[in-house]
């Protein structure tokens, strides 16, 4: 499509038509799926009225699954089947996962990301998190009477693009069109300064189940600029509960459980920590099938003296961020508390004393991601309205790089750059007659390669043979709005190129993808060919919405014959959207998208003229 | 007023071509085009030219943010802008003075960092901060009043000196924290 829709930036072309967008949060221990309705965000709940729904997927023996609530009760009797925190494992391979030895699970080393072995045969994570997206988004649909025209989908800020791509790739193969990758923490900060109408500079502090993220955001007149973030994706509610666990092992002297023993174990150990939030002291009791008893009494003392380190932790990612948003404590206005992990008592007062000021716990940390999501999605689909436009503006967590001689990362684009970013960086060939060049991108802050992660490797091809240093091969990275990284390289004199959507090492390829789509039962009944040509009726209908509009607006923006060359092709078009034939329809799209590129520049720089007229300079 | 995204990074903020520069001008002339070219703004389209336009347009207006936002990518792009590329700011050569400088401030931040020293090298920011102050102030002199390409070509190097200085000290205090 070629028109901005430039009157009314982000508002829909048709007021009148509510698209169903929803914002999803999918956490490590809970995921939830929140919408805007009447122009109040508002959690969707189950049948029994639960908007939680725990991040839990049961692989029946047989066939078949079971979900949330309902794979509960199958965590201790069938624990190498039922897949918890399978957060954990997005995009990451074996040696990232910490605590492995204390899962139930059978791990698979394959290259990339690690996969489970169940009784329904080898699992990827995006696999076991597409069931709890399509769980959700049935929820949603069920709710909302109709099909869903886009979510917004939140991960952890400090994801890198392996764990990016891993979430996409799941709501992809849940059948969902994802709107936008939103940060949590970001989604945290709209759903509490819309609220609250703040001003000025917050941090959230953002301790979920097994992810951290601390993002510092300055809020001004409705745009939210993230300056700063910072997490571990290794560190969450989780790991205060496996500190439990091996106290409990260590003081009732108890031999290595078996899986099932282990999992039962984990989930006392949640349950005391949960109490000792409230309690004083809580009872760690429970009958291991080995025959074992575990009798134990905790108090708040021990609990923070065991989980000291792991609360220092949090602080360090805290003064990173502050650091590099040049900033002290003294600085931040308020501190969000996001996340389940953020009700211990022990975390919030460390919170409060580095920051020098309570916390602010006034939105239900389960929640909150899930509402601003909702919000996010709600805008993003085109249904907000005029007086209700803000903005984010958010930053990539890690800085991408290429491996240089000596096996150094050379940064490209600096962490915590506002996205979208592009950057280009020029290389040369080091030998005489050089043909080729291979390149391996990396993400992380250390010098070393070794160090960082690996993202992709790709190769130019097809440089014509010069003197060393006379080639001129620019690379350009594009880090989009979902943080998401595209890499393409050309050779300037002679105009050799090549791209690449960085997924290899980590991600699903698009066969990949659409074999797990053929294959999953849901989608059996799926006519696809009848969903692609839908999609384009869509896309022609809002095509067509917007031309007309932008004619009537700005048409004297076009001479005599580009009008008639236009009118033509919209013509053509309306007489397809009715018919049956995709191919044609995408072909007349295309066809008029490209006519009207020009029109849509010319209209974009009117649009940005006029944004800056009517302020003088002195006044911006 | 005409703007487009050819233009330059100060006029495309319709802000004057001088170093001296009022921040929150800058962030508000920065917002009140990203309100319109946002991929956020576009996400309801379909995909097509006027979403890869608009990508351009946000894209072009964070590099020029990015460019103006710093006092020492400014005073670069107003050199640059000038007809004196990167490439001849490092082809200056430095006073000896400043030199001596500059090995004077690594010496110091190697001792503390050899000892382990949190407080020295927090020491140390705090002080590079205040020259890096007045080093401001001196481009502003020469970029704005003076008109001296060439002195502030050489003012640039220093403050590249102190930058660079500047993120070692912060990447040593990163691993502290950690």
């Amino acid at each position: 499509m070629a028109l901005l829709q430039i009157a009314e930036p982000g508002q829909s072309a048709a007021p009148h038509k509510h698209r169903l967008a929803v914002g999803i949060d999918l956490g490590t221990t809970n995921s939830l799926v929140a919408t805007v309705r009447n122009g109040i965000a508002v959690c969707l709940t189950d049948e029994q009225g639960r908007a939680i729904m725990p991040s839990i997927v049961h692989y029946r023996d047989g066939g078949g699954i079971e979900l949330g609530f309902d794979a509960m009760s199958t965590r201790v009797s069938d624990p190498r089947n039922t897949i918890v925190s399978v957060k954990r494992f997005m995009g990451r391979g074996i040696k990232d996962v910490t605590h492995i030895e204390a899962m139930p699970y059978v791990f698979e080393e394959t290259p990339g990301m690690v996969r489970l072995r169940t009784v329904q045969g080898s699992k990827s994570p995006v696999e076991i998190s597409a069931e709890l997206l399509r769980a959700l988004r049935k929820r949603a649909e069920a709710s909302l009477g109709g099909e869903l025209t886009g979510v917004v989908v939140t991960v952890p800020a400090y994801f890198d693009d392996a764990q990016r791509q891993a979430t996409r790739d799941a709501a992809r193969l849940a059948g969902l069109h994802v709107l936008r990758l939103l940060n949590e923490p970001t989604a945290a900060a709209v759903a509490y300064g819309l609220d609250n109408a703040s001003e000025g500079v917050y941090a959230v502090f953002d301790l979920g189940g097994g992810t951290f993220d601390l993002s510092i955001l300055k809020l001004t007149r409705g745009v939210f600029e993230v300056l700063a973030t910072n997490g571990d994706t290794a560190l969450g509610g989780d790991d205060f509960d496996h500190r439990l666990y091996c106290w409990a092992l260590d003081h009732a002297r108890i031999d290595p459980p078996s899986a099932e023993d282990a999992r039962r174990l984990l989930m006392a150990a949640r349950a005391v920590k949960e109490l000792l939030t409230v309690c004083e002291e809580a009872p760690f009791r429970l009958r291991l099938d080995s025959g074992e008893e575990v009798d134990l009494t905790v108090t708040r003392a021990d609990f923070f003296e065991m989980t000291r380190a792991l609360v220092q932790k949090t602080l360090a990612p805290v003064k990173r961020a502050l650091r590099d948003a040049g900033l002290s404590p003294r600085d931040v206005k308020g501190v969000v508390m996001v996340g389940g992990a953020t009700r211990m008592p022990h975390i919030q007062r460390a919170v409060a004393e580095y920051f020098g000021q309570e916390p602010l716990t006034n939105l239900d940390p389960d929640r909150v991601v899930a509402l601003g999501a909702a919000m996010q999605a709600n805008a993003l689909a085109g249904n907000r309205r005029e007086d209700d436009s803000w903005l984010l503006l958010d930053v990539i967590p890690l800085s991408l790089g290429l491996e240089t001689m000596g096996g150094l990362s050379e940064k490209v684009i600096a962490r915590n750059a506002t996205l979208p970013v592009a950057r280009a960086q020029e290389f040369t060939t080091f030998k005489d007659g050089q043909t080729a060049m291979s390149f391996h991108i990396v993400q992380g802050e250390r010098e070393l390669v070794a160090d960082c992660r690996s993202l992709a490797r790709f190769e130019l091809r097809g440089i014509p043979p010069m003197a060393a240093g006379a080639a001129r091969i620019r690379v350009t990275f594009q880090v989009d709005a979902d943080g998401l990284l595209s890499v393409s390289a050309l050779e300037a004199s002679t105009g050799v190129e090549a791209s690449i959507h960085v997924k290899p090492s980590y991600g699903l390829t698009d066969d990949e993808i659409a074999g797990m789509l053929r294959s999953s039962l849901e989608h059996a009944s799926d006519d696809l060919t009848a969903r692609a040509l839908r999609e384009k009726q869509v896309e022609a209908e809002r095509l067509l919405e917007a031309c007309a509009q932008a004619l009537a607006a700005d048409s004297e923006l076009l001479d005599e014959a580009e009008r008639t060359t236009i009118d033509a092709l919209i013509a053509r078009l309306r007489q397809l959207v009715t018919g049956h034939d995709a191919n044609a329809l995408s072909d007349a799209i295309a066809a008029l998208s490209r006519a009207t590129e020009d029109f849509a520049t010319r209209r974009m720089n009117r649009s940005l003229s006029k944004a800056l007229t009517g302020h003088n300079i002195d006044e911006l | 007023m005409s703007v487009d995204l050819s233009l330059d990074y100060f006029a495309l903020f319709g802000l004057p071509c001088r170093f001296r520069l009022d921040e929150a001008t800058l962030d508000h002339a920065w917002h009140t085009l990203q309100t319109e070219v946002h991929p956020d703004r576009h996400a309801h389209l379909p995909d097509g030219s006027d979403r890869r336009n608009a990508m351009a347009g946000a894209l072009r207006v964070n590099e020029a943010y990015t460019a103006l936002k710093k006092p020492l990518t400014r005073a670069q792009y107003l050199l640059e802008l000038a007809g004196m590329g990167s490439d001849v700011i490092n082809a200056n050569v430095m006073a000896p003075e400043y030199l001596f400088e500059q090995l004077q401030w690594r010496e110091a931040v190697e001792e503390a960092r050899g000892t382990n020293d949190i407080d020295a090298l927090e020491q140390l920011a705090l002080r590079l901060q205040i020259q890096k102050g007045g080093v401001v102030e001196q481009l502003a002199v020469q970029l704005d009043d003076q008109r001296d390409l060439d002195a502030a070509a050489d003012t640039v190097r220093r403050m590249m000196f102190l930058d660079k200085l500047r993120q070692d000290i912060d990447n040593v205090l990163a691993a502290f924290d950690g």
